[in-house]
């Protein structure tokens, strides 16, 4: 393998990441009013003091991904994998380290721009120029959106507004939505569970194919299975550094035993 | 494929010099596990772009204007969205301007009396607070456009403006209801109709920039520091009390003549007073020039000028900041 990587355009380089999260209010006497002046009157101190909890969420992270390549990311809750993603899509700001990308990567997902008032249609109008779509490229992929979703399959549920959707029928649409772009570096936030057995064949396809355009697909998740299936390599994060970095089978191994086994009871063998 | 592999921690190290750039470029080492240096060597030797940096001001204003039936579409969603569930529905845009008159006519028009000396009280007080809503919200609004849209933010790749000026464009829209509304006050009043009713757009977009510069500044001011959002309505609402929404700057000060010479001029400068009597001037005839300080439309638009673009700049500086918690 080593003699074929040397041909591999890099997609994305992090080089020893590092990223902090500051929350405000944590301090002693939370939210009482002596607490929030005492904060004030001591601002030039240490932020610790002045009620600033500070939170590091990934530690010094350094890995090389390939044109090509589906990384998987792997971790108990809470070890950073999400934020890790949103740093290499450039949406939250590193602390240290650098990350250098080809392209502009970005994360599967649009909920955030979507408003639950509004009917589906505008929806994925919005959703779709949400992410960079002209409108034209909107209003070229509509139906196509409209028909993977299935919202219509059961009536005329486009022109009705979102909150009326069912959790799943709401799920479906945002993923169609997002999946209607093709992206340089893909992310994926375990987006694979959304929606009933049969919209997760055809999500589990639309992602395929996805790989197919996008240069390199990172995958957040915490089915095994789904990891196993779609990636080729595996960066395991634990309380924000990176354990362990490359093949599925070698990593997801060591998680597993990490974690207790797959399925079946769990080895008299402690965490490695 | 796997050259990386258990290699689980860095250690930092001093940066290569050029020479040694040159070397790696020659010789990339196949097996060895790549140094911090090497890193940064490799990502330069493929062109890969440094992920979530700052872009330069035309990019950014370019990649802006890229995103423009975003904004559009961003601001009529929010506007669209939020009436929907009222049962009267979008006849809300032109209520709630209405109803806000309404309250003040009685206070300021029937309480306090303070529409003795000033012709046409009501249309001068409607066009007064419409106007001085339209800044007030836009501000309010901008001020909590980054901290109160994280998700947003932390989800897509956008410039971070197309958030504080699409708030401004929903309040610009809201205008226009109220504007609609204002015709038929000013109609039911006996305001005739004229050409200077033409003036109003210069006057708006005069307005729309300065409301979109200053809140571009909130905006980032509120994203450092959320608490400012708390502080905002009262500083906004004694802002609203010297600005002369219901009273007369003109009138008052020619009541008081012991007051010291530069207190009309600044006054009369302050940017808000300035686009409600501009606007005042356009649409009632009563309203006369001599009421509005010299060189009006010079203030107006440098009001416009300093805050649009100094408030974008400033903005923007921040730029790659915006999404951290």
């Amino acid at each position: 393998m080593a003699d074929i990587e040397n041909d591999q355009i890099p997609t994305v380089v992090a080089h020893g990441v590092d990223i902090v999260y500051r929350v405000n209010g944590t301090g002693a006497g939370k939210g009482s009013a002596t607490a929030a002046l005492n904060r004030m009157m001591r601002r030039g101190q240490a932020e610790k003091a002045a009620g600033v909890r500070k939170v590091h969420a990934v530690k010094n992270v350094s890995f090389v991904a390939y044109k090509g390549e589906a990384i998987g990311l792997i971790g108990t809750n809470g070890s950073g994998k999400s934020t890790l993603l949103k740093a290499v899509a450039g949406l939250l700001p590193v602390e240290n380290g650098r990350i250098y990308t080809h392209g502009q990567p970005s994360l599967l997902g649009v909920n955030a721009a979507l408003m639950n008032d509004l009917t589906g249609e505008r929806n994925v109008y919005l959703g779709g120029l949400a992410m960079g779509m002209s409108r034209e490229q909107v209003r070229d992929r509509y139906e196509e959106i409209v028909d993977f979703s299935g919202i219509n399959e059961k009536g005329d549920f486009i022109t009705l507004p979102m909150r009326t959707y069912s959790s799943g029928m709401a799920a479906r649409l945002r993923f169609s939505i997002a999946a209607a772009k093709d992206h340089d570096v893909l992310l994926i936030d375990e987006a694979l569970a959304t929606g009933d057995r049969s919209f997760q064949k055809r999500s589990e396809e639309r992602i395929r194919e996805l790989r197919k355009h996008a240069g390199t697909v990172f995958l957040v998740s915490h089915s095994n299975k789904s990891i196993r299936d779609t990636c080729d390599r595996v960066l395991w994060l634990e309380r924000g550094e990176l354990r362990m970095d490359g093949p599925t089978d070698e990593v997801l191994a060591a998680y597993e035993d990490f974690t207790g086994g797959p399925d079946k009871a769990r080895p008299k063998a402690t965490a490695a | 494929m796997y050259r990386h592999s258990r290699r689980t921690r860095t250690t930092p190290t001093p940066r290569v010099k050029a020479a040694d750039v040159s070397q790696v470029l020659d010789t990339p080492p196949p097996t060895a596990p790549p140094t911090d240096d090497d890193l940064a060597a490799l990502a330069a030797r493929h062109g890969l772009a440094v992920s979530g940096a700052r872009p330069s001001l035309p990019e950014y204003v370019r990649e802006l204007w890229a995103r423009r039936h975003f904004i559009t579409a961003f601001s009529t969603a929010k506007l669209t969205a939020q009436y929907s569930q009222a049962k009267l529905g979008q006849v809300w845009q032109v209520m709630n301007p209405l109803l806000n008159a309404a309250v003040y006519y009685f206070i300021f028009g029937v309480l306090l009396g303070t529409k003795r000396n000033v012709p046409d009280y009501v249309p001068f007080l409607v066009t007064g607070v419409f106007i001085w809503t339209f800044t007030q919200s836009s501000i309010l609004a901008g001020t909590r456009a980054i901290s109160g849209n994280l998700g947003l933010v932390r989800a897509l790749h956008f410039p971070r403006a197309a958030l504080p000026i699409s708030f401004c464009l929903q309040q610009l829209q809201q205008l226009l209801f109220s504007m609609c509304a204002l015709v038929v006050i000013l109609l039911c009043f006996g305001v005739p109709i004229s050409a200077s009713w033409l003036l109003a757009i210069p006057a708006l977009v005069l307005q729309f920039t300065f409301n979109a510069g200053v809140s571009m500044v909130m905006a980032r001011m509120g994203a450092k520091t959320p608490d400012i959002a708390q502080l905002m309505p009262f500083i906004l609402r004694t802002w609203m009390y010297v600005s002369g929404v219901m009273w007369s700057i003109d009138k008052l000060a020619k009541g008081h003549h012991d007051w010291p010479s530069w207190v009309v001029p600044v006054l009369q400068a302050n940017p808000a007073a300035v686009y409600i009597d501009l606007m005042r001037y356009a649409l009632i005839d009563s309203f006369h020039a001599s009421q509005l300080p010299h060189h009006v439309w010079a203030i107006a638009t440098a009001w416009a000028l300093v805050a649009g673009i100094g408030g974008f700049i400033y903005f923007w500086k921040a730029e790659e900041t915006y999404g951290r918690g």
